[in-house]
């Protein structure tokens, strides 16, 4: 047999759904890469599925639609589907499968990478604790994030989760006195969007040329109008070349990937078009597997400078939280920032639903050392507090507040003063700012209404600043 | 050794034919690389041979037809030895060590370094040993000071035995030297090491089973006092994403009083993995005074690592728990999350071809369940010694949902329940295990145990606690239609006991320097109080106090937070609380 890194013409047997059988005449491994040629001249990705005596099935990872048994060429790699990065990505805007779509020269290759990168040893990960200041204080007192770490947003069709992922990526940095020679690495930015509207992808380009920071931005564009069976290479392509950037360039990496739930109704469909037995609301039982795959690429390593950091963005169908694609995602992710529809209609902007967001390596990241002694007590407090306003406004909304208790009443006021003026916000806030109106929110409670914060804790910053 | 060549493959299941025998579940190495597989199904072909199914428990990528298929003899095993406290490892058992030149896991065979340990003797030659008897210790010879920590012993594997015809001096070696021969009365030897193999599927015998107890002490209130769990018992936490199960299954790890802990990360994060492996090393273990990381073993198999090799992850977990315990020491294996390893037996099964039961999963789902938590027990070792090995499984249910398969089946096999609560964590109240859902069937034979600590009223508060917090609930659904005011004052106090129970008592945070592990001396200084202060209030009422008068007691906040201000080593100051609320009473 002919070793790899050939073609073959005119072996084609089969062509059903995306899957189309060749005969197995060239020596080729599972999982590798070929490129499928028909009369159209068009080239197609994909990969070898699956392998035996006589055949070989080759999954096309992009439309089959003009292809035929006659005339069809596929041509091998040798290899598993790879990417060529090098220094002159950023800037840059990609397809779905990491093809120059700007009009550009190609990239001068300086790595080869596989797409579906590799597994980072867990012993080998560094633990995420640089604080990155958002400037939104609903993230930065109450679900901070950190460098290296995954943090989706959850909204809904029409909630303004493009603008506040932008002003994010924008706005993020370590505050002053924390960098170290190791922090200072420089800063890029990974945007893919997958199966976006043409509109939403202008907006991300548009808004990161105005800030200056297109030069460091590197897009993959996976467009509504491009086929679903790409949408699941594109953020493959787009991590790949994040992973590049940190662990190979050495710089902090925000990947922005709008939208996941575009994503998996792909994976819904491929998986449907291969015969595959449906899970929860039909999609793939292997989804938490396949998702999984693609968050962990987040993280960073032990005696390395770069980041990878997470912001992906999904919009839960029906803004429920527990449909598959945020549940899932919710159970690899660390955290959430939940964006709520009723703030939204209240005209709250950035509209985040603070009780059902969550920021699991917070606890890492602030306190002592990272950013202010009481930042987790406030944290805390905060949000007992605002649970407490939520329930009592639930009683309130049957019983009506003439049925509350003095202490109740207080609390409702509370509540709608924190959406008001600590969820609210005209502008970025340092966290200091932000940190200043939650303690003057809690000023207002009695005193046996904190009973997250110790006395000393009262001492200072509920009767000290009177 | 019997081989096989690869005729057909797809993702991770491949079908290979052989002239040779094997057997199911026989493992397997895989082409050059040598990747792990397990046989899973086998064919008998038309004119000779056979036809076995393997399904390989790493990355394919690469592999074709004619690539061979090695059987290794025997089922997946495991090799159980001196080397793995302490440690982390894949969920095979294969030790993810390495500098920076493994920064990303390759597939494959890992080439390992030899670990040498000190060895000393304790049998002689002409003794008759049976299997799961120990031969030696690990520990430095008398001339050099004592290896601190756990002392390990060498175990004649649970199914050899025989005569000692020769026995290795005291010294170094290798954890795979041979150090010990029997010889059986046929004549037959056994070259025995300070390690040995075991297949990952089957239990290790025991001479008996046990009934369970004393309690598995966590430090967390809620658990110890209202939903305990006995040494050899069985747990479950299920709970939504965010809830709480990792950090409360890494306390439980932390502070808990078995002798060796095995965390199990199946299918979960790598950066928790991480954050695991920053910390235990750094913790002091408050019983021996040594790092935390010396009594623990970790299985990482991450979410992104390979399905099949987090199917049987589950099953190396708890091989290594009983190997601790047949040395007579109590183990407890936290597995997070059985969820991702009942997924990984769906998907599994899927590729097979089965067909699919309940929620997708394979109709043995409930079997397995069932196998696994059935390894939980207190035992009588084969060498006579008491051990124990306690499970703990968090289950992460679809849409939180408690209904599904996995969590329903898993509640016909532990007895104790332990459901986190959206609405807890959506307030930060921690650990937020609902007290209303959740039920410990263990309670009623540790109750005797508490009794004789220092709390003859353990039983009648952990009752009267969890009435009060049942009244709490039914009196706010009442307050929903009537409004709070209009309940009777005596309500309205037991709404008020019912937070101070919560605040004061099972409101814990896992990060708190002072409050994360309660030692029963303190658990039961604050039951004491609060049973005190439900009399004292209740009186009060009774003598026409008014609710607002209770809640502006200064003493009430100091009960709130007497968690996180009280230290264990002054416990004295539950004395001056005591009488505090005696005098504001008066
Ligand atoms: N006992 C606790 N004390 C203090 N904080 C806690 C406690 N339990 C949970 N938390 C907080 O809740 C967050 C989420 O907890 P955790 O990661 O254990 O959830 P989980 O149930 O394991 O979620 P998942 O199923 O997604 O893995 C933690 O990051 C921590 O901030
Ligand atoms: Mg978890």
């Amino acid at each position: 047999m002919i070793t790899a890194n050939l073609s073959l013409t005119d072996a084609t047997t089969r062509i059903d759904g995306p899957l189309l059988f060749a005969h197995r005449r060239v020596d080729v491994g599972l999982n590798e890469a070929v490129e499928v040629t028909g009369s159209d001249g068009h080239p197609r990705l994909g990969r070898i599925a699956a392998l035996d005596d006589e055949l070989m099935t080759v999954e096309i990872l992009e439309s089959t639609s003009g292809l035929g048994l006659r005339g069809t060429r596929i041509r091998f790699f040798g290899e598993p589907i790879s990417f060529s990065l090098g220094p002159g990505i950023l800037g840059r805007v990609f397809d779905g499968v990491g093809r120059v779509i700007d009009g550009g020269p190609p990239i001068a290759t300086r790595s080869r990478m596989p797409v579906d990168g590799a597994v980072l040893n867990p012993i080998r990960r560094k633990k995420p604790e640089d604080f990155i200041e958002t400037g939104v204080s609903t993230i930065d007192v109450l679900n901070s994030l950190v460098r290296g770490q995954k943090l989706p947003i959850f909204s809904g069709g029409g909630l303004p989760h493009n603008r506040l992922a932008i002003e994010i990526a924008l706005h993020a940095r370590l505050r002053a006195g924390q960098e170290t020679t190791e922090t200072q690495s420089p800063f890029a930015i990974v945007f893919a969007g997958i199966g976006v509207p043409f509109e939403t992808a202008e907006f991300f380009r548009r808004s990161l040329e105005e800030s200056g920071a297109l030069g460091r931005t590197a897009l993959f564009l996976n467009l509504a109008s491009d086929s679903s069976t790409q949408r699941l290479l594109a953020p493959r392509f787009a991590l790949t070349a994040a992973e590049y950037l940190a662990f190979v360039e050495g710089r902090h990496v925000l990947v922005i990937i709008t939208d996941f739930t575009n994503y998996c109704e792909a994976l819904r469909e491929v998986s449907a078009s291969h015969g595959e037995i449906p899970g929860r609301k039909g999609y793939p039982g292997y989804m938490y597997s396949d998702l999984a795959t693609l968050y962990e690429r987040a993280g960073s390593l032990q005696g390395k400078p770069g980041t990878l950091t997470q912001l992906p963005i999904l919009t839960m169908p029906s803004d429920d939280i527990s449909h598959p694609i945020p549940d899932l995602t919710g159970y690899i992710t660390e955290g959430q920032i939940t964006l709520n529809r009723s703030l939204d209609r209240e005209g709250i902007y950035p509209p985040v639903g603070v009780l059902p967001s969550l920021s699991r390596l917070m606890k890492d990241g602030i306190g002592p050392g990272f950013t202010h002694p009481d930042h987790p007590a406030l944290a805390n407090q905060l949000y007992a507090s605002y649970a407490r306003a939520t329930q009592v406004r639930l009683l309130a909304n049957v019983v009506g507040s003439d049925g509350l208790t003095p202490d109740d009443r207080r609390m409702l006021t509370f509540g709608q003063q924190f959406e008001q003026r600590f969820i609210r916000q005209e502008k970025a806030r340092s966290l200091e700012e932000s940190m200043n109106e939650g303690w003057s929110l809690l000023r207002q409670l009695p005193i046996g209404e904190l009973s997250r914060l110790n006395d000393q804790q009262i001492d200072t910053y509920i009767h000290g600043s009177d | 050794m019997s081989t096989a060549t690869i005729h057909w493959i797809s993702g991770p299941v491949l079908r290979a034919v052989s002239n040779d025998t094997f057997h199911i579940r026989e493992a397997v190495w895989v082409g050059s690389k040598g990747l792990l597989g397990e046989v899973v199904r086998l064919k008998a072909l038309p004119e000779s041979g056979q036809e076995l199914t393997v399904q390989v428990f790493e990355d394919t990528t690469g592999l074709r037809p004619g690539d061979p298929v090695q059987g290794q003899g025997a089922a997946l095993s495991v090799r159980l030895g001196p080397g793995l406290l302490g440690q982390i490892f894949d969920g095979l058992l294969r030790p993810l060590t390495g500098g920076e030149e493994r920064n990303f896991l390759a597939p494959g065979q890992q080439p390992q370094s030899d670990q040498h340990f000190p060895f000393q003797p304790l049998v002689e030659t002409g003794r008759i040993l049976k299997g799961g008897e120990p031969f030696g210790l690990i520990r430095a010879a008398t001339d050099t000071p004592p290896r601190d920590g756990l002392e390990q012993q060498c175990l004649v594997p649970p199914t050899l035995q025989g005569e000692v015809v020769s026995i290795a001096e005291a010294g170094l070696y290798s954890d795979r030297a041979p150090l010990c021969t029997l010889q059986e009365s046929d004549g037959r030897q056994h070259t025995l090491a300070m390690s040995h193999s075991w297949p990952v599927r089957t239990p290790r015998p025991v001479a008996e089973r046990l009934t369970i107890g004393p309690p598995l002490l966590t430090g967390q209130r809620i658990l110890d006092c209202l939903f305990p769990v006995a040494r050899g018992g069985k747990a479950t936490v299920p709970g939504g994403f965010g809830t709480g199960k990792t950090v409360l299954l890494e306390t439980i790890a932390k502070w808990c009083n078995a002798d060796v802990i095995i965390y199990l990360g199946c299918g979960e994060r790598g950066n928790e993995m991480a954050g695991v492996l920053d910390e235990f090393p750094h913790l002091e273990d408050p019983r021996s005074g040594r790092p935390l990381m010396e009594r623990m073993v970790v299985i990482a198999n991450t979410s992104n690592m390979p399905v099949a090799a987090r199917e049987a992850s589950i099953y190396t977990g708890v091989t290594v728990a009983e190997y601790f315990r047949d040395q007579g020491l109590h183990v407890a294996l936290m597995a997070d999350s059985t969820s991702r390893w009942a997924e990984a037996l769906r998907e599994v099964s899927g590729r097979l071809g089965e067909l699919p039961g309940e929620g997708g999963y394979p109709a043995y789902l409930s079997t397995r369940l069932a196998d696994f938590y059935e390894r939980a027990a207190r035992v009588q070792t084969l060498s006579g010694k008491g051990g124990s090995v306690t499970l703990i499984g968090a289950v992460s249910p679809p849409s939180s949902d408690f209904s599904e398969p996995v969590t329903t089946h898993t509640k016909r096999y532990v007895r104790n329940f332990w459901a986190l609560d959206r609405k807890r964590a959506h307030a930060r109240f921690y650990p937020a295990i609902d007290p209303l859902t959740s039920y410990s069937e263990d309670a009623s034979v540790l109750a005797s145990w508490w009794h004789a600590r220092g709390n003859p009223n353990w039983a009648a508060q952990r009752r009267r606690f969890l009435t009060v917090l049942e009244e709490q609930a039914r009196l706010e659904r009442m307050a929903m239609i009537l409004g709070k005011d209009a309940l009777p004052p005596q309500q309205q106090l037991v709404l008020l006991v019912a937070g101070l129970i919560n605040e004061g008592f099972l409101r814990q945070s896992a990060f708190s320097s002072k409050d994360r592990a309660a030692s029963p001396q303190k658990q039961n200084r604050m039951m004491a109080i609060l049973d005190r202060f439900m009399d004292l209030a209740e009186q009060a009422v009774a003598n026409g106090m008014s609710i607002e008068q209770i809640q502006t007691l200064p003493l009430l906040r100091r009960v709130q937070r007497m968690g996180e201000e009280i230290g264990e080593e002054e416990l004295e100051l539950f004395t001056q609380l005591e009488e505090g609320m005696e005098k504001a009473f008066r």
